[in-house]
């Protein structure tokens, strides 16, 4: 391909003007942030120099302008939100309640759609295996790997391993593993990691993503893959800040291993687990790329958010993906309160 | 945090760039309707009726991207240069997803290209489309056979002419095997599968197919199953299943995939270079061809541009490396059912300028100067033959322009979306991986509201 500078040239353009809009809106942020506490910093100085020299008392900084300084600064947080999280929740509520155009109110048609198609059926179902097995799972790795390595000889090297696939993103872990379940008929050389392992071995390959539900578990692999190196790293932390006169302690009352980690680090680092598991399994309940880039759905692996997505954006049944949203959305939030609740009673605690 | 040292130091720095800015929307500004100076010479003598826009600007937004796209600016260079409108193109990977969503925002393009008729009929009910103009109306009905306008045309109105067509009913095979090994080019059904059984005998795998298409996966084996039951049924029973006339289980279309199953889910035919009826599921549809390169299979059906996918280097004609016969007819008497696609320019605007652009698109002038830059096929009877270079599109446009062909259009695009796009899709990937006809067929049906 050769490049033309003279053909490319609106296409250049537009990335200058691109660029320069960048560079406005961001330079203007930037110097408004700076100028503006500056500007009554100054302000505040001179009044004090004023004070001070008339030998007047300081006056006092009035209370309702740092109420406005707040305000000011919150803005752009509750507008974003605002706009970008809660009118949208509420608008796909009302739209979960009309039909695939938007324009007719169907009542509780779509919902009840959801729980009568035996696909979608399949769709919830697979969700539910997901959410279960994947926070377990991952949670379970990471701290059997984060006990072990635990001062160990190497820690640092042993832990960016199995860290390293979150550096990854969702779509490219879920092109590696692709190929890892890769199929070529018996006659060809195998490309799949897998496939190659069982002729090795001396077995048949298989089309590894085609058979439900082992497929599904598959998948779950990828995703325990990736979310387990996470896990590891915040339970690693909170292992290393267990007191060590407790661990002491309980050296010198003679603890074996076994007991060691079910009495002393289990409830140390409880506050920590509780928190991974939550986050794994928000990131869970929201599964899409992995499903998507893999079997695209097929081969009864689809999850909620997958769902989603196709019936509101390629099949332009806007009720239907709504409903789904919804529901997503109503499975999410008993585990956001139960974090909450667990947070504020930490804080009770603490 | 003193980004800036001094502020009036960054208000100076903001202000020139500011200046900038202003200074070269002026600059693009004015060079913008220069192009019309030659508007009275010869060669823009045919867009004379298109006059009197000029320094307008019309978008166009559609699913043709890279190399065929920057074909699409050329077709119409001449059309911009003699009328001063400005057509500026478009082409996107997210296509179908996108379009409703800028329609819906308020942002939609003045023309896009949609290449299901299903979409067109849910923009029109939605009166997000333009019913097109007298004149546009009037060089599509002069243009083009009656059976492509009623693809779009909802509820009596017409709202754009086809652009570009290929033509699904092709069966690719190798001409040079073919002659080495002494077989025919199959004219029947039944010649079909006697040399199918001949070629199995012989050890090789007759056919070879791929479904696999990212997110649009399973849309081959729906041209599969499409081709079929064009052949043992009548147009209007096609027609009927496409409108929900007859439901999706109805006993014939069982009979067409049961007859579509007797090659495609047969371990004795299939799947040439990739190995079970499974694997079809998994092949890409790019790569499903391939094999009859490497004498690992002898026929695939596939459209009109799997021309474009064959390794570099492939000479595609009737006495080349690979090339396509038409996919016959099981009964010979009821004529040459022929399945294809296509695009349909439909506006969000009313605009003259945009009405002039889709008239021009329409038009014969517009066809041939598309046809000349290469690999392209309408059904634009003002397309001359002798401006089709490539033999397979030549093959395809004179299957097009033939009178005893009955065209019928790809049927998953003229289904709701949920269904043609989804549920036929992922209903045939589940028949392909071994779920049987009953149940694959009952639950299209039920998704079908």
């Amino acid at each position: 391909m050769n490049f033309d500078f003279a053909d490319q040239a609106p296409k250049l353009m537009m990335l200058l003007w691109g660029l320069v809009a960048f560079a406005v809106v961001v330079g203007g942020l930037l110097f408004v942030l700076d100028a503006v506490p500056s500007f009554f910093a100054r302000r505040r100085e001179a009044q004090l120099v004023a004070a001070s020299a008339s030998g007047a008392p300081l006056p006092r900084r009035p209370k309702q302008r740092e109420g406005f300084f707040a305000l000011f600064f919150l803005m752009p947080t509750v507008l974003l939100l605002l706009i970008g999280l809660v009118v949208p929740a509420i608008r796909t509520t009302l739209l979960s309640f009309m039909d695939g155009s938007s324009q007719n109110w169907v009542g509780l048609d779509n919902y009840r759609w959801m729980f009568a198609e035996d696909a979608i059926v399949r769709v919830l179902l697979n969700t539910l295996v997901w959410v279960t097995l994947v926070p377990l799972a991952a949670t379970a790795i990471g701290l059997i790997y984060a006990v072990l390595v635990d001062k160990a000889r190497l820690e640092a090297v042993a832990k960016s391993l199995i860290f390293m696939p979150m550096a990854i993103s969702f779509v490219g872990a879920a092109i590696i593993w692709r190929f890892v379940y890769a199929y070529r008929g018996e006659d060809q050389e195998q490309i799949g990691l897998l496939n190659q392992i069982v002729v090795s071995l001396g077995g048949e390959p298989r089309q590894w993503l085609l058979d439900s539900p082992l497929n599904t578990l598959l998948l779950i692999v990828i995703m325990v893959w990736i979310q387990a190196g996470f896990a590891m790293v915040v339970l690693s932390a909170a292992i290393k800040s267990i007191p060590a006169d407790i661990v002491e302690a309980a050296r010198l009352d003679g603890v074996s291993p076994w007991q060691m980690f079910w009495q002393i680090t289990m409830p140390s680092i409880r506050p920590a687990l509780i928190v991974v598991v939550v986050t794994i399994s928000i990131a869970t309940l929201k599964v899409f790329d992995i499903v998507r880039t893999t079997t695209n759905g097929n081969y009864d692996t689809s999850v909620i958010a997958n769902e989603m997505y196709n019936q509101a954006f390629r099949y332009g049944q806007n009720g239907q993906g709504s409903a789904l949203a919804v529901f997503l959305f109503v499975l999410v939030v008993p585990i956001v309160i139960f974090q909450i609740r667990n947070l504020r009673q930490q804080r009770r605690e603490g | 945090m003193a980004i800036f040292a001094r502020p009036r130091q960054a208000l100076a720095i903001v202000g020139a760039v500011g200046l900038a800015l202003s200074a070269t929307a002026c600059g693009t500004g004015s060079s913008n309707d220069s192009g019309n100076n030659n508007a009275d010479s010869a060669e823009c003598a045919p867009y004379e009726k298109y006059q009197g826009h000029s320094g307008k600007k019309v978008s166009i937004y559609s699913s043709i991207r890279e190399i065929e796209a920057d074909r699409l600016d050329e077709s119409w260079k001449q059309f911009e240069e003699c009328t001063g409108i400005s057509v500026d193109h478009e082409g996107s990977g997210e296509f179908e997803a996108q379009l409703p969503v800028r329609a819906d925002g308020g942002n939609a393009p003045d023309i896009a290209f949609i290449p299901q008729p299903g979409l067109i009929e849910r923009f029109a009910e939605r009166g997000q489309i333009k019913a097109a103009s007298a004149d546009t109306k009037a060089m599509a009905e002069q243009n083009y056979p009656a059976d492509w306008l009623k693809y779009s045309t909802v509820g009596g109105t017409f709202y754009g002419a086809p652009l570009g067509s290929n033509v699904k009913s092709f069966v690719w095979y190798s001409p040079k095997m073919f002659q080495e090994k002494g077989w025919t080019v199959p004219t029947t059904w039944d010649e079909m599968i006697k040399l199918s059984d001949t070629i199995a005998d012989s050890g090789t795998k007759p056919w070879c197919a791929g479904i696999e298409s990212g997110e649009a996966t399973g849309w081959p084996a729906t041209d599969w199953i499409e081709d079929v039951m064009l052949r043992t049924q009548t147009p209007e029973v096609y027609d009927q299943w496409t409108t929900h006339e007859i439901p999706f289980n109805d006993p014939r279309v069982a009979e067409a995939l049961d007859r579509a199953g007797t090659i495609l889910k047969n371990e004795k035919y299939v799947n040439g270079g990739f190995g079970g009826v499974r694997s079809i599921a998994t092949t890409a549809f790019q790569e499903a061809g391939v094999p009859i390169t490497a004498g690992k299979c002898a026929m695939h059906r596939q459209a009109s541009f799997y021309a474009n996918q064959w390794p570099q280097g492939t000479r595609v004609a009737e006495d080349g490396d690979v090339f396509a016969f038409y996919f016959p007819a099981i009964d010979p008497a009821r004529g040459k059912p022929v399945l294809g696609g296509g695009e349909f320019v439909v506006a969000f605007a009313d605009r003259p300028e945009v009405q002039a652009v889709q008239t021009y698109l329409a038009s014969g002038e517009h066809a041939n100067s598309r046809a000349k830059i290469g690999d392209w096929v309408s059904a634009n009877n003002k397309l001359d033959l002798a401006n089709v270079s490539n033999p397979i599109d030549k093959l395809s446009v004179e299957i097009l322009q033939d009178d005893s062909s009955v065209f019928r259009f790809d049927g998953s695009d003229l289904m709701p979306a949920a269904v043609g796009q989804g549920t036929f899709w992922k209903g045939m990937v589940d028949w392909i991986n071994g779920r049987d006809t009953a149940t694959v067929l009952q639950g299209i049906e039920s998704s079908w509201k």
